[in-house]
Parts: structure tokens; sequence; C-alpha cells
């Protein structure tokens, strides 16, 4: 099946600043694509290329199919930019009504799908108010529905949980799940980590307008951080434990750390520890978080002060 | 062309919404008030002191109502400039446009419905103020100028310019810098109409050619001053006895000239909102 997003060595120079070094990569259809990076990485940059906002300097994409900018396909496009604004004179009714107008829906369609996304993001109540007495996460909430308005295939969002509250990100981690449900693919921009842990199944670091590493979150690949506390280990039951584990034993303080690959290897832990008639008082088995690998792709250098 | 007009409906109603259509209409009211008690008290005057001829009469009644009809030209040009001066660049910096542009639409789209539905309400405006003006000179001195219908769509020509050189300037440059440029063309061309026409009066040739140049560069006041031409009898025309009388008249292939530049200045500011980074 054609990709969703697939990019070759895309460019973007703004005279002579560089801010998007070369950006290849591919979002498969279905896929929640987390794209993580510093302030000033690119990442919106990269999205506005996407969008068709931003020509780029070099480089070649694709977005469902069509070349990047292709305005037919931005029909099943839907885009939350990074600081939603509006016209604010509009109610928020009038606003969907108008962008579903763009998408080019029209008269009983466009009026119930106005009504069931101002219910969907909670704003039935506060439909008739113009967008300029929202607040700030009620404005983001209008600008995720004018986004899903269209039923698109593929969604962007740029940071769509800044300045939200943590209701407000529940609402859009939920409505990130039911469009992962639904099949539609969902680009997130973003550097709330946790967010980004919580929902995307996969995630690129982009450093300084280039994509550095990728990470799929539900793969085992990152491995497990195991920590037993157990009692004195034989050389036979450490030589087993060895077999279970990615890399070395490390023992310290009655402790013994190990990386294993996946779930399964946590239980085969524990049968071999009483197969060997060694006391196990406890075990604790940690993924690796995202914010240890960002950590770790973008370097300590990239830490503030 | 379905998305065009939506951005036109988008444009007339943030007219309605953000009151500038309230302000236009009181702006309007006070100026037609006031042209009106004007017009009043000084045909009051000679009538009371009634020793002028009929030409004299109608004479100083055409030269108040062209009096009345500069004033209102000048208030919508004003208008044409500042009502789409920040539509484009506001939308531009605030971050509005880019909700839009992800749409499947065009730019040009964007940009040729929003001048469609500033140029709906700038008409409008036009039809009020110079209906108004024509309308009490009517009923308060029972005057009509000539050749309304060829000079009423010069003064709408010559507000069009100015609207497309708003909107197009809105494209490239920021909110501030365009409403400079496009009242910088204006006043150039206002100075340059003075110099050509004391240029004429004066037998300078150079000082005749920079107002042909000025008028060629923006050619808003030759617009006015063919409109001014029209909407007066030949005797006024031959004396020129008012200040709306030119001495030298602009060529009627100034019209295909305003025409001209409307299409290429929109033709630019398509091009280069096509290539702008939003």
């Amino acid at each position: 099946m054609i990709a969703a997003v697939e990019t070759r060595g895309l460019r973007k120079r703004f005279g002579d600043k560089v801010a998007v070094e070369e950006l290849t990569l591919t979002v498969p259809r279905g896929e929640v694509f987390g794209f993580l990076g510093p302030n000033g990485a690119g990442k919106t940059t990269s999205l506005k290329m996407l969008l068709g906002l931003i020509e780029p300097t070099a480089g070649q994409g694709q977005v469902l199919g069509a070349p990047i900018g292709d305005r037919l396909a931005r029909a099943r496009v839907g885009f939350l930019p990074e600081h939603f604004r509006f016209q604010e004179w509009l109610t928020g009714r009038e606003l969907l009504h108008f962008h579903g107008r763009l998408y080019g829906l029209r008269g009983s369609d466009l009026a119930a799908r106005t009504d069931e996304l101002l219910g969907r993001v909670d704003l039935l109540d506060a439909a008739h108010r113009p967008v300029r007495t929202y607040s700030k996460g009620m404005m983001q909430r209008i600008g995720l529905a004018q986004a899903l308005l269209a039923r698109p295939d593929l969604v962007f969002l740029d940071e769509p949980t800044s300045g939200l509250d943590p209701l407000g990100r529940l609402l859009v981690r939920d409505i990130i799940r039911e469009l992962k449900a639904a099949g539609t693919t969902v680009f997130l921009n973003s550097h709330l980590l946790g967010e980004v842990e919580a929902t995307c199944d996969r995630v690129a670091f982009v450093k300084a307008g280039r994509t550095v590493h990728e990470l799929r979150l539900a793969d085992e690949g990152a491995g497990i951080d195991v920590e037993l506390r157990t009692g004195p280990l034989d050389d036979g039951a450490r030589a087993a434990l060895q077999t279970l584990a990615l890399a070395g034993l490390e023992g310290r303080d009655g402790r013994v750390r190990l990386k294993v690959a996946n779930d399964e290897a946590l239980p085969a832990i524990a049968r071999t520890l009483v197969q060997h008639q060694v006391a196990l008082y406890e075990m604790k088995a940690a993924r690796k978080s995202l914010e240890a690998w960002f950590l770790e792709v973008m370097g300590e250098e990239q830490r503030p002060g | 062309m379905r998305h065009l007009l939506t951005i036109t409906h988008l444009t007339l109603y943030e007219a309605m919404r953000r009151r500038i259509l309230i302000a236009a209409l009181v702006v309007g009211a006070a100026f037609l008030t006031l042209f009106a008690l004007g017009l009043h008290f000084v045909i009051l005057d000679v009538t009371r002191h009634g020793n002028l001829t009929l030409v004299e009469k109608r004479v100083m009644l055409n030269a108040l109502t062209l009096a009345g009809l500069f004033a209102a030209s000048r208030l919508v040009v004003i208008t044409a400039v500042l009502l789409p001066v920040d539509t484009l660049s506001g939308e531009i910096v605030s971050g509005v446009i880019q909700t839009l542009a992800a749409k499947p639409i065009r730019r040009g789209e964007i940009v040729l419905g929003k001048w469609l539905g500033h140029w709906i309400v700038m008409a409008g405006y036009l039809v009020l103020l110079v209906g108004g003006v024509l309308v009490i000179a009517r009923l308060t001195g029972g005057f009509t100028p000539p050749h309304l219908a060829s000079g009423v769509p010069l003064l709408l020509l010559e507000a069009t310019v100015l609207l497309s050189v708003s909107i197009a300037g809105g494209t490239r440059l920021s909110t501030v810098t365009n409403g400079m440029m496009a009242f910088g063309l204006y006043g150039l061309a206002f100075i340059g109409n003075w110099v050509e026409q004391i240029g004429t009066f004066a037998d300078n040739v150079a000082a005749r050619n920079v107002g042909t140049v000025s008028s060629l560069i923006m050619p808003s006041e030759s617009l006015w001053n063919l409109a001014a031409y029209q909407m007066q009898p030949t005797i006024m025309r031959e004396l020129t006895a008012t200040p709306f009388s030119p001495v030298s008249v602009p060529s009627a292939a100034m019209v295909w000239w305003a025409v001209g530049y409307i299409v290429v200045a929109l033709l630019l500011g398509l091009q280069a909102f096509r290539k702008r980074a939003l």
C-alpha cells in the first residue's frame, strides 16, 4: 500500500539559514507517528513542506500518493497548526462551517458534521460564541475539530496539547486513539514526550534539520531493564541468568541488573532463580523511557544550562 | 470558483462582523449631512441675493457637486487602500492563513476571493457616497451633472486601482509598508497631476512630462480628472472655471492603462503569494 507520507531528501533553506537539512522518512498508512526534536530542529518547517505551505528547496515527497503540495490530496488531509489562530470574530459553529465549505462539504452533510465535531470536542454549549471569547484550551479544541472536518485520511497535529490542561490533553489523546482505530494516519509534532509515548506507534527524532533516529515504541527492540533483589547467586544461577540477558549482568549492593529483550524474559528469570534455589525478594522491570531515548539521541549538548 | 466565492463570503462577513461597514456608514452619513447643509446654505444665499445668471448658477452648482464628488471619491480611495491593507499580510503574520492555505484551495483563489469581497464593499460604499452626493444635489439644487454613466464608472475604476495595489502589496509586504506604498503612489499621482496641470497652463513641456510619467506610475488622479471632465458641461470645460476643470485632459487610453494596471498588479500579487512561505 502507498505510504501516507514518504519523503526523500527534503530540504529547506531560508536565505543563508538551513531550516531542514535532509528529511527522509516514510509513514505507513494507519500509523500514529511522532516527530520529535528540540525547538528549532525544523519540525514545523518539515510539516509545512508536507502541507504545501512552504516550497522545499530540494528533495521530493508524496502525501497520500500525490506529490507534496497537491491540491486535491489536501482534501483528505487535516491540519492543526502550532499556534492555532482563526478569524476570531466568527463563532465556533461558523468557523467549522466556513472551513467545511473549503473542504467541499455542503448542506445537511456539513451541518451534521459540524454538530458531531462540536459535540466531540465538547464545545456545543459555546458554539454560538465568538471564538475571541474562547479560552486557549477551547481554541485548541475548535482547531482540532476543524482539522477533522473532512474525515481525513491523514491528520497533521503540530503541538496539539501545548497549553492544554490535563483534561484537554486526555481529550486529544482519546481523539488520536479514535483516529487510529478508524485507520487514520496521524502525524504528531510534539516535544511533550509523555503524550507521544502514550499515543504514538513510532517516532522519529529530528536534530538540526535531519532525522537522526527512528524508534518503534510498540517494539521490544528497546529492551527492558530488570533489577532483581535476590539471595546469593552461585555460578550456575549466574550463567543461567546470563543466557536471558541481552548484555552482561551487573551486580551491586545485593542487586542484579540486566537488560532483557521482551516481557517473556521476566517469568523466565523467576523460573531460573527458583530452579537454582535462589531466593527472589524483588523484581523491577522498566522500559527505557522516551525521555531517556530523547536525551541519548539528542546528546547532552542539547541540554540547556 | 466555489472556493473563491467562499473566501469572498468570508470577507463580506468579516466586514459586517468587525463593524467595518458600520464605521463606513457613520462616516459616510456625517459627510453627506455636511455636504447637504453646505449646499443648502450656499443655495439659500444665492437665491436671496439672486443676481446670478442661469449659466452662472449652473456652473456654481456643478462646481459644488464636483467638490462633493471629489471628497466622496477621496473617502472611497482611502477606504480602498485601508480596507484590505492587512487582509493578507495580517493573516500571514498571525498564522490565520495557514489553515486556509492548507485546504484544497488554490492560493490564487484566496487572493482573488478577498479582492472580490473587498471590491464589493468598496463599490457599495462608492455607490452610497456618490449616490448620496448626487441625490442631495438633485433635491437641494435641482441639479444633476451630465454624463454620469461614464463619470461614475471612472471613479469606481480609480478606487479599484488602489484596492488592487493594496491587495497585491499585501501578498509580499508588511501591513505598514504596504499602506505606505499604496498611499505613497497615490500621493505621487496627486502631486504629479498638479505639476502637469500647472505645466500645461504655463506651457512647460518638462513639467507636463513629469505629470504624464506620474500618471503612468499611478493612474488614479488621471481617472479622477477624466471623470470630472465628463461630469461637467462644455462651457465649464472650456473656461476651466473651477479646480475640477482640468487644463490638461488625460487621454481616454488612460482607462485601458488603468485596466491593464489592475490586471498586472493582481498577477504580480498572485505570483508572489503562490511562492510565499506561509
